[in-house]
């Protein structure tokens, strides 16, 4: 609402096996749907599906290398994944902060009263 | 709890009662929220809230004084919100001692947006990791593979 957030990159990272294909990626640069199918516990045509949807959102591009295509991952794409998550988390921090001044100041001027109650009833 | 949720928190020099009614009276809340909150507390309740020239409906999920209040927000509009199609907004508030409050809030339900209820159960059940931890780690990584 207040930050706006891209449906397609969270769906794209959410997932466990999705994520780690793309860590693969991350780790080891540029690899072929093989490369990962053979260290992801999930088939061959999966694997073809999370990167279909990994590029679709952008995190990852490929390029052909021979007869081969390769995967690799886009850091501003990615960046931009954890800088917008972040984001919402500073926003809930500033919340916070900003609940924790105003009952802090309540409860000042409660006891406030409180004290000035006592005192008048003292007298 | 499952993945990709947002959870902070908070202690507060004051009583839980106090904090209470800071998080969930409507006028306490446009200071700290919203700009303008059209909202009843109470379970069920739709509302409204704005944020600049932006707004969008809100729905009371849970009320329990002083403990617990949450709501379902970001649902597209004209749909009812629900597991699936909205964020989870969760407060919740624990007493530490006479004049200190512990306060969570935790926003969940981007990882559950649009997915196929057996990918969401999948999810649920393999979950291991935070978000944050995440991509904090990619970022490490990015951070040493120097660009090509």
């Amino acid at each position: 609402m207040t930050t706006q957030i891209d449906d397609e990159l969270w769906s794209a990272i959410a997932d466990p096996s999705r994520r780690q294909v793309l860590d693969l990626i991350v780790s080891n640069g540029a690899v072929s749907a093989s490369w990962l199918a053979g260290r992801v516990p999930v088939s061959r045509q999966a694997v073809s599906k999370h990167l279909a949807v990994l590029e679709r959102a952008g995190l990852i591009s490929r390029r052909k290398q021979g007869r081969e295509v390769l995967y690799q991952v886009d850091a501003g794409r990615l960046d931009q994944a954890a800088r917008s998550m972040a984001e919402l988390a500073a926003q809930w921090d500033r919340r916070l902060a900003a609940i924790k001044r105003i009952a802090e100041a309540a409860h000042a001027q409660n006891k406030r009263r409180e004290r000035h109650d006592e005192h008048a009833d003292g007298r | 709890m499952p993945d990709l949720t947002i959870s902070r928190e908070i202690v507060i020099e004051a009583p839980v009662d106090v904090v209470w009614r800071t998080i969930t009276e409507p006028g306490q809340m446009s200071q700290w929220f919203a700009d303008r909150v059209d909202l009843v507390i109470e379970p069920g309740a739709h509302g409204y809230m704005q944020f600049g020239d932006q707004g969008g409906p809100v729905v009371v999920e849970a009320v329990d004084p002083p403990a617990r209040f949450s709501f379902r927000w970001n649902h597209p509009l004209g749909e009812e919100p629900a597991v699936g199609n909205s964020m989870l907004v969760e407060f919740t508030l624990t007493p530490e001692g006479d004049e200190r409050t512990r306060l969570r809030v935790t926003e969940s339900g981007h990882e559950l947006r649009d997915w196929p209820d057996a990918e969401k159960q999948r999810y649920a059940d393999e979950h291991s990791g935070g978000w944050i931890e995440f991509t904090d780690r990619l970022a490490t990584l990015l951070s040493k593979r120097q660009p090509e």
